[in-house]
């Protein structure tokens, strides 16, 4: 007997160890871990390397901080320059965006849809990962002493991560998009079709569940459905690049990330989603001649002139008149922001009172129709007088039952279109209360896109 | 300094050891650099560091039992960091069969030269990876991907890469 222990000493060694690993496996298999309970064992190792890779991370930003902020700023003045014009772009963006979304927001309300808000978000900074190309989770910074709870949603601005899978006290596990275990609820952006984003064991990502006979194209973009009660509706997650015919009934659409998986450095952790209704309570009612209104050009004022014609300083009352006369008749016209000089110029504060103000000047525009002739319809800036033009808002306001006057309450420039000169201002402002509809008589049109339609009311002759 | 039976000379299968800091701590670097380069270095996931130190250990110490227990231990914690759903022992039973094949074939032939570090990195990270994919597939029936091809390159940096570690390493070698 000793001598088979010691001849067969090395096998037998070999055989216990593999037999107590294998008995391991089937117990873990047996039992696997719960969701959001971690092994022990796991939490003892990650609790105990975590400090360590925490330290290294943070040494290494501290480093690589001090060099790109102190000594490596070759080129930053002309990025700073850069970054200001797009700045300036997007607040025009903005101001456009603003009102569709306003108008989502209505026609949402409406639907009575709920939208789910991310509420609170926790940065982290990526630490670890697996270290291979069997799994592909990812370790955090932050663990449950901060809040994190399993089943978080990790994003970052360009994409979607993953998920917590497993929290430690000072650190947690992630489970990325593009591991072979994971599964995110998506959407394509452009034909609303939903399926399955998963992962596989070579890092790639395809969609799945997407039935063969429908239409899907190399480019579209993903976005997150909200079906999986992880990640918030919306959220870019990547880009088609290939469809293929798949097995069975589906196609084979493989998708590259939106964020870069396997370079991901910082992460936002979603702490908080709220489903609730947006919020339409700063939204007066307003219909789509003002959306329509409000994005038109102003005409820039100009300095009147004394008896000696010599300049004086504008008038704000007149100028807003003035523009609030032909905004008012262009508005009524319903078309398009004309493209004629004056909309280059922008206007004084005191001139964009009337939200619905168009240059006066819009009548020499190739773009306006016959009958859009404004107060100035023979080409010429002519401001209105105060007189006329207080009576003009009175009118329009008055009509309409808002605060502001509503361009399609009143009538058609076309008043002037059959004569250069500009009817006088009293006249306008008689006719204008005459016959103006009143804004509940009138069929709200939601789509700014489309133009208003003019009154029938017939311009003054 | 122990000389052992061998198809080589007696000079070249000379047994080294390594002292007890040496034994803790290149493990658990090898394991902390796997876990942590990723993160900044794309492809450094195709490198198995605690593979190539197992087989280093195996291979200078020419012990079976220290070669599989060595194995054994730096595979667990291997293990330990890795996903939810790769249960302890995947990478533990990988690489004690590792360890022991590799102590066994360093009491048979020169493991000294670059050439024949080269060929045992290589035929052993494509050793590995077979036995990690039975375990998955035949023990737990996870779904996995063979592929030759990238195995093949896998196998051929873990190889280039290998002879820088095992040269680094043979510094802390002790007779």
């Amino acid at each position: 007997m000793d001598t088979f222990l010691g001849r067969y000493k090395n096998l037998i060694v070999l055989a216990a160890i593999l037999f107590a690993q294998i008995i391991g496996l089937a117990v873990q298999v047996r039992r696997p871990a719960q969701a959001g309970e971690t092994r022990l064992i796991r939490l003892w190792a990650v609790s105990a390397v975590s400090p360590v890779e925490k330290m290294v991370v943070h040494a290494q930003k501290s480093v690589y901080d001090a060099w790109a902020n102190y000594v490596y700023l070759r080129g930053a003045r002309r990025e700073n320059r850069e970054l200001r014009a797009e700045i300036e772009r997007m607040k025009i963006d903005d101001a456009r965006l603003s009102e569709d979304a306003r108008m989502a927001r209505r026609v949402q309300t409406l639907l009575a849809f709920k939208e789910q808000y991310v509420e609170s978000t926790i940065a982290a900074q990526v630490i670890g990962t697996s270290g291979s190309e069997q799994s592909r989770v990812l370790y955090i910074d932050k663990g449950s002493k901060d809040g994190l709870k399993p089943d978080m949603a990790v994003i970052t601005p360009t994409g979607i991560v993953g998920k917590i899978m497993q929290v430690f006290p000072g650190s947690a596990q992630v489970l990325p998009i593009n591991d072979q275990f994971s599964g995110v609820g998506v959407a394509l952006k452009e034909t609303r079709l939903q399926g399955i984003l998963k992962g596989a064991q070579n890092g790639a990502t395809t969609l799945q569940y997407i039935m063969s006979d429908e239409k899907v194209e190399p480019g579209e973009e993903v976005i997150t459905s909200g079906g999986d009660r992880i990640f918030p509706k919306g959220l870019p997650v990547g880009r088609v690049v290939s469809v293929e015919p798949g097995k069975d009934l589906f196609l084979n659409i493989r998708v590259v990330p939106a964020a870069r998986l396997d370079q991901v450095e910082e992460v936002l952790v979603v702490t908080r989603i709220i489903d609730k209704e947006p919020d339409t309570k700063d939204l007066t009612p307003i219909r789509a001649a003002d959306i329509l209104a409000e994005r038109l050009p102003t005409v820039p004022t100009k300095p009147g002139t004394d008896a000696a014609g010599n300049p004086k300083p504008s008038n704000v009352n007149s100028a807003g008149a003035a523009t609030s006369a032909g905004g008012t008749a262009a508005g009524a016209g319903g078309h398009p922001p004309a493209t004629g000089s004056a909309s280059a110029n922008k206007p004084p504060a005191g001139a964009t009172t009337t939200p619905g103000a168009k240059p006066a000047s819009a009548a020499t525009s190739p773009r306006s129709a016959p009958g859009t002739a404004t107060a100035g319809g023979n080409g010429t800036s002519k401001p209105a007088t105060a007189a006329g033009a207080k009576s003009l808002s009175t009118a329009a306001t008055g009509a309409t039952t808002s605060p502001k006057p509503k361009a399609a309450t009143l009538p058609p420039s076309g008043a002037a279109s059959g004569n250069d000169q500009a009817p006088p201002t009293g006249d306008v402002s008689t006719t204008t209360t005459k016959k103006a509809q009143p804004a509940s008589e009138q069929t709200p049109n939601t789509n700014p896109d489309q133009p208003a339609k003019p009154p029938t009311t017939e311009p003054p002759q | 300094m122990p000389y052992r039976g061998s198809l080589t000379s007696r000079e070249q299968v000379a047994v080294y050891d390594f002292s007890w800091p040496a034994i803790i701590f290149i493990p658990l670097v090898a394991v902390l650099i796997q876990i942590f380069i990723p993160v900044r270095v794309r492809y450094f996931p195709i490198i198995d560091l605690p593979l190539l130190v197992t087989i280093f250990f195996a291979t200078a110490r020419r012990n079976p039992v220290t070669g599989c227990i060595t194995g054994c231990i730096i595979g667990l914690m291997q293990d330990l960091f890795s996903g939810p759903n790769h249960p302890l022992g995947m990478y533990g039973i990988a690489l004690t069969i590792i360890g022991y094949l590799a102590s066994s074939l360093g009491l048979k032939i020169d493991v000294e030269n670059p050439g024949s570090r080269f060929l045992i990195a290589y035929i052993f990270f494509v050793l590995h990876q077979g036995i990690y994919y039975g375990v998955a597939h035949g023990l737990l029936r996870q779904t996995q991907v063979w592929s030759w091809s990238h195995v093949a390159i896998s196998a051929l940096a873990n190889a280039v890469i290998g002879l820088l570690v095992f040269a680094l390493l043979d510094r802390f070698k002790q007779r």
